[in-house]
This record gives structure tokens, C-alpha cells and sequence, in this order.
């Protein structure tokens, strides 16, 4: 190696610091990649929220591309993407079902007269259990499920409009395509 | 007087004792075994929420569903390993303190060691290096100057 050369050798690494750095500056540790994607989604089986008679379980969503958002009443996140999920829900895109995590029924029950119900139907998972075998960790929560009942991409946090265009929607027209 | 302050004291210390209890549940291990791979358990696996805790120390409503569900599976006889595959399977690697030994892996295992072989490396040529150049010739009136000071000296 020439000696000019060997002046360049910290510059290097200092450069590839910099590059590295860079690159982690803009992932998001609270982002968790969930290892339920391209898995079929956990089954479970609940009482729905407004027919708490009735149950909810993952074969109801079957034969259709559907989002499960998971929700709570006390969660802050849920109510900045509630707007955005009424909208979406009037659309007629997707059908969006809830997935109602460790509330009290009455305050959820109380949040859609309130809010407005995007909701096909609500599971009301009390006790967090089901919440467990989907890996959720922080609501808001929001999973995108094919026909076979596999996941196929989750959001975490609040889902809201430019993420849906830039990339759920894409996902969601493609797993339609395929299937029909 | 000093006896009501000091009565309000010991009064604020009793009442933080019973919310620090509140913080961790006691649960009714069948035996010594079951609760000593519970606590050694709790403290392998991280909270996803507080990321910088583990399930033994943090507070957050997940963790203490998750210390839930580790009591229960070791109560109802299933291994270290397949508690620790459920949490995976739902989680990911992420909730394991001790990342597992993978190609993906393998430069977080071993990029240290690979670097503090670099550096001993480095090391040992700028050492081998700096004994290895001859001691720089001393022109003869350099010798003499110093012949004369050192007899300066001696007088």
C-alpha cells in the first residue's frame, strides 16, 4: 500500500461509520418485524362485542382479503387512526374487522356510538390471550389477511392514509388479483 | 415536634412498600424447581414494550400477561425450551436477551472478537515495526558536542 494511501484508511472507516449510522438512525427499534408474516394467522374463537351471544373466530374471516386492527378504548394510538379506519371501512375496499384488546366491553361499546364503527364485527379479547398468539405488543395493531387466512404484512401503530396507499392498498389489490 | 414529619415519613415509606408489591405477583408454584426455572425464565425474556427490560423487572400490562402465561406453561409440564419457542414463534428473536447463534447472527458473535483480532494485529506490526528500525546514526561532531558537555559537567 502506498503511503498517501494509508492516510486514507481512517477516512474509509470513519466514512463507513457514518454510512451505518446513518442506516440506524432511520430503522425504529419499537418496530418489530412479527414472525407470524406469511403464516397462518393464530386461530381463536370469541365473543363478539355487540352480540356477545355470537362468537367471532378466524374461519369468519376466511375467503376474503380482510384487516384485523387490533384496539382498545384506553389506547391513544386507536383513536388517532380511528377516523382513517371509519373512512376506509365507508369505502368499501376492505372488510375490517376488530380485534377488541384487554378492554371493558362498555367503553369499547361506548367509543363506537361515539366514533363512529368501521367494524365488520369485534372479537373482544379480554384477557390478552389471543393478543399473545398474535405477538401483539402495542396496539394499535393492524393485520392484513388473505383468503387462505394467512398474514400477509402487519402494521404496527397507527395505520392512516398514506401508509395504506403506499402500502397496503398495493398488497391488498395484488392478493386480490391472485386469488380471482 | 419533630414527631408528626417523622411520623408522615415512615407513614410514605409503609404506603410506596405496598405499591411496590402491587408490582410483582406472587404465583403458587407446585414446587421449589418449577419456581426457580420461572425466575430464571422471566429474566431471559424481554418485554417488547419497556425494550430494555426484561419480563422479571418490567411493569408493563404485557409483561405481566407474558410472566402469566410462563407460569402457567410451567405448571402445566412444558419445557424451558418450548416456552421459549412459543415466545419466539409469536415474537421473535427479539424476545430473547441472548440472541440465538445463526448466519444472520453470526457477525453480531463474532464481529467483536474479529475486531479485537484486528486490533492485536495492528498492534503487533507498529510494535514489531518501531524495534525493528536501527538507531539512527549520530554524525561525529554531534558526539563531540556531547563528549564536551558531558565534561562541562563532570568540572
Amino acid at each position: 500500500m502506498g503511503n498517501k494511501l494509508r492516510f486514507l484508511v481512517p477516512l474509509l472507516v470513519f466514512g463507513g461509520l457514518v454510512l451505518l449510522f446513518a442506516k440506524g438512525l432511520e430503522l425504529d427499534p419499537r418496530k418489530v418485524p412479527s414472525p407470524l408474516i406469511d403464516k397462518p394467522a393464530p386461530a381463536f374463537e370469541l365473543p363478539r362485542l355487540k352480540q356477545s351471544d355470537a362468537t367471532l373466530g378466524i374461519d369468519d374471516l376466511k375467503g376474503q382479503v380482510t384487516l384485523l386492527n387490533v384496539w382498545a378504548s384506553w389506547c391513544s394510538g386507536c383513536r388517532v387512526e380511528h377516523p382513517f379506519l371509519v373512512k376506509l371501512a365507508r369505502s368499501g375496499e376492505i372488510p375490517i374487522y376488530g380485534l377488541n384488546y384487554k378492554d371493558e366491553p362498555a367503553d369499547a361499546l361506548n367509543w363506537l356510538r361515539r366514533l363512529g364503527d368501521p367494524y365488520t364485527a369485534v372479537a373482544v379479547d379480554r384477557d390478552g390471550r389471543v393478543g399473545i398468539d398474535w405477538g401483539v405488543y402495542g396496539v394499535p395493531e393492524t393485520f392484513l389477511i388473505d383468503r387462505d387466512g394467512m398474514i400477509r404484512y402487519k402494521q404496527i401503530g397507527p395505520l392512516d392514509e398514506e401508509t395504506w396507499n403506499s402500502v397496503i392498498r398495493p398488497m391488498v389489490e395484488r392478493l386480490k388479483a391472485e386469488a380471482s | 415536634m419533630i414527631r408528626i414529619p417523622y411520623l408522615l415519613l415512615v407513614g410514605m415509606l409503609l404506603l410506596a412498600g405496598l405499591t411496590a408489591r402491587a408490582a410483582i405477583e406472587t404465583y403458587p408454584f407446585s414446587s421449589e424447581e418449577n419456581e426457580q426455572r420461572y425466575l430464571h425464565l422471566v429474566e431471559e425474556l424481554r418485554c417488547l414494550v419497556c425494550q430494555n427490560q426484561n419480563l422479571h423487572d418490567s411493569n408493563a400490562e404485557l409483561a405481566q400477561d407474558l410472566r402469566r402465561q410462563v407460569f402457567e406453561m410451567i405448571e402445566s409440564g412444558a419445557s424451558d425450551q418450548q416456552i421459549v419457542d412459543f415466545m419466539v414463534d409469536r415474537y421473535g428473536d427479539f424476545v430473547l436477551y441472548r440472541p440465538p447463534m445463526r448466519r444472520s447472527t453470526w457477525l453480531l458473535w463474532f464481529g467483536p472478537i474479529l475486531l479485537a483480532v484486528v486490533g492485536v494485529v495492528v498492534l503487533l506490526r507498529l510494535i514489531r515495526r518501531s524495534n525493528s528500525g536501527q538507531a539512527p546514526e549520530i554524525p561525529a561532531e554531534e558526539r563531540e558536542r556531547v563528549k564536551r558537555l558531558l565534561e562541562q559537567g563532570r568540572d
